[in-house]
């Protein structure tokens, strides 16, 4: 007990300097937990996909059709359920880059395999019944304040003209990580325009297709037998799970993400870095103090009860004050960042983790004042006095 | 003959600094009565400091032997002889290393803590250390509260809480005033007269060495 009384005590001797460190570690947990969950919500999307949906699409380029006419090929291969597809239309809303949105045109069923798409059942209704309708995510709503019932024109980039829809459906996803910043719109729409108006690019194909297979577990067969349907011909196909083709898009910036991690732990050591200098600065003061209690017969056991108690003690306040920090700082980033990243929210391995290397570095940084203390001969520390 | 407590037996003690050997004590013998007030005097560099590390087991000799009671304490292991300090010795030293964050009554409660006492018997135990050295109505201020004096008394008590054997003092005047140094020595004289400890003190303070009964000198790490 009076380990503990006495750790309290050193606490509070530097009032300043304690209370610096402190602040020092809780800003470095924040980064941490702020850069984290940047990554973690960067990949959120990729991890709610399901096992059980592929994606078909050129095997060149994704920029590049597949023929519309291997649709019908596909349905037949055994385990497949269902097939549709989508084009990608990269519209801009009221012509201006800063509204980007991922924009695309779906065929028939397209929704109907996406059941993490939760819709009201009259909105869906009126989706498939009007031509010109669209649907959008909630958040891509909110970002406009779009309802249903709102007239929305997109200015085509790749397809030239103004586009016309009237926003028939919003749907929320079913669980965090569920993008909701789409807009996607009906493929007859798109396909009946383009013949009356540049009919040079209407080319019979489309961007991708996505089809429901039955077992999860047959995923690399039938992506095998659907490739070697198109074999050696003028468009041969490539087809994964829809979470590798997502993840393999998202590796486009891989290498941002991997120095966002390198600084994640740069952050760390920089803690330690903190709490090392501090816990030094405190040894080194404390030498005959140290030296007095070994000379009343305190053992080396004591010794690293008060060092490692106090550098634990101050490690563990700045870490929970870190964490407590966390959650608005990362509530009032998301408010920015919602648009762009669905699920930004700090996940449960994050502030396992953060609690994890403050307990390391708390212990680390006590090692050395340790070693100090309990090797100090007691002469040499009474002689540090006056 | 009263049997001696203290028993140093051709003792030296060389310090290496660097290559360099420096001797400091050259084959002192000395034997001190139990009972005894010693002064232990010399000029400054004499050794006296050294002397007293090696009799408090806090140092260890080159060569020879310290021999405390029954117990040859240079062949004590390092945490025999932690244990042995914290129940035979009580000690005092020039700048009082009172620890800052502890009260006056914490400070003398700490050697209790290595002690099965229970916290009631501890209790009872600071507050009649010190009654002794006229502290009662200071037991919850801190050293930077306190005046020099009024600090090594505090020390003064710590060193005689656990009821030591053996109280060593190492220049306890060294850092006062004539009327601190006075009360002090005041002190331990009461200590050696009325409570019976063997008192071994270094001093270079002629004042203070006059209230002990013996005097030895040092010079050039001799006794003479
Ligand atoms: N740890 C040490 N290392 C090297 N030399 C030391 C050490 N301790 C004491 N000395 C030397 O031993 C001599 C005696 O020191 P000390 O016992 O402190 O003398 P006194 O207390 O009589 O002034 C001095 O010359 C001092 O420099
Ligand atoms: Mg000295």
């Amino acid at each position: 007990m009076w380990v503990v009384k006495l750790i309290l005590r050193n606490i509070t001797r530097h009032k300043l300097r304690t209370m610096l460190t402190i602040l020092g570690l809780a800003a470095a947990v924040v980064a941490f937990g702020v850069i984290r969950t940047l990554i973690d919500s960067y990949y959120a999307g990729a991890d709610v996909l399901p096992p059980d949906r592929l994606v078909t699409r050129n095997a060149v380029s994704i920029i590049f059709y597949v023929p519309l006419a291997y649709k019908e090929k596909i349905e037949k291969v055994p385990g497949v359920e269902s097939v549709s597809y989508g084009n990608w239309f990269g519209g801009l809303y009221k012509n201006d880059p800063k509204n980007f949105f991922p924009n695309y045109t779906v065929g028939p069923g397209f929704i109907d395999l996406y059941r993490e798409y939760i819709f009201e059942p009259e909105q869906r209704e009126q989706f498939l019944k009007e031509k010109n309708s669209a649907i959008a995510g909630q958040r891509l709503a909110n970002r406009f304040g779009w309802k249903v019932g709102d007239p929305i024109r997109l200015t085509g980039q790749i397809y030239p003209g103004e586009w016309d829809f009237v926003l028939r459906a919003i749907y929320k996803g079913r669980e965090p990580g569920v993008d909701e910043n789409s807009l996607m719109f009906r493929w007859d729409y798109f396909d009946d325009r383009l013949r009356q108006t540049t009919p040079e690019m209407a080319k019979n194909g489309v961007g991708w297709y996505v089809v429901k297979i039955a077992d999860p577990q047959q995923a690399p067969v039938i992506s095998t037998e659907i490739d070697a349907l198109f074999k050696n011909s003028a468009a041969e196909t490539l087809t994964e799970t829809e979470k590798s083709f997502t993840l393999g898009f998202l590796a486009q910036m891989d290498a941002i993400i991997v120095g966002m991690r390198i600084i994640s732990y740069l952050i760390i050591g920089v803690i330690l870095l903190v709490l090392v200098n501090t816990m030094a600065m405190s040894a080194r003061e404390r030498i005959s103090e140290y030296a007095l209690l070994k000379t009343l017969g305190f053992g080396p056991s004591h010794l690293i009860g008060l060092i490692l108690g106090e550098s634990m003690a101050v490690a563990v306040f700045g870490g929970l004050l870190g964490i407590l920090l966390m959650f608005p700082v990362i509530g009032a980033a998301s408010q920015f960042l919602q648009n762009f990243f669905s699920g930004f929210e700090v996940n449960a391995l994050t502030i396992l983790l953060a609690m994890t290397f403050v307990l390391i570095v708390g212990i680390t940084a006590s090692l050395f004042p340790i070693y100090k203390a309990v090797r100090l001969p007691i002469i040499q520390g009474l002689r540090n006095v006056g | 003959m009263v049997p001696a407590l203290v028993k140093l037996e051709s003792v030296s003690k060389s310090y290496s600094r660097d290559s360099l050997i420096i001797p400091v004590l050259d084959n002192i013998i000395l034997k001190v009565p139990k009972g005894e007030f010693l002064a232990l005097m010399g000029p400054s560099g004499s050794g006296k400091t050294t002397l007293l590390n090696l009799i408090a087991g806090i140092d260890r000799p080159s060569a020879g032997d310290v021999i405390v009671g029954d117990i040859k304490i240079n062949d004590l292991s390092e945490s025999a002889l932690a244990q042995w300090r914290s129940r035979y010795i009580g000690f005092v030293f020039q700048f009082y290393n009172l620890m800052p964050v502890l009260t006056a009554f914490e400070n003398v409660e700490l050697p209790l803590l290595l002690t099965k006492l229970s916290k009631k018997e501890r209790h009872q135990h600071v507050e009649s250390a010190l009654s002794v050295v006229g502290l009662e109505d200071r037991m919850k201020h801190y050293p930077r509260q306190l005046s020099g004096g009024q600090e090594q008394r505090v020390a003064i008590a710590r060193a005689l809480v656990t009821d030591p054997t053996l109280i060593l003092a190492d220049e306890p005047t060294g850092d006062l005033d004539k009327i601190s140094a006075e009360e002090v020595m005041v002190l331990l004289s009461r200590l050696n007269s009325e409570f019976e400890k063997t008192i071994i003190m270094v001093t270079h303070d002629p004042r203070a060495a006059e209230k002990a009964h013996t005097r030895k000198y040092l010079d050039k790490g001799e006794l003479v």
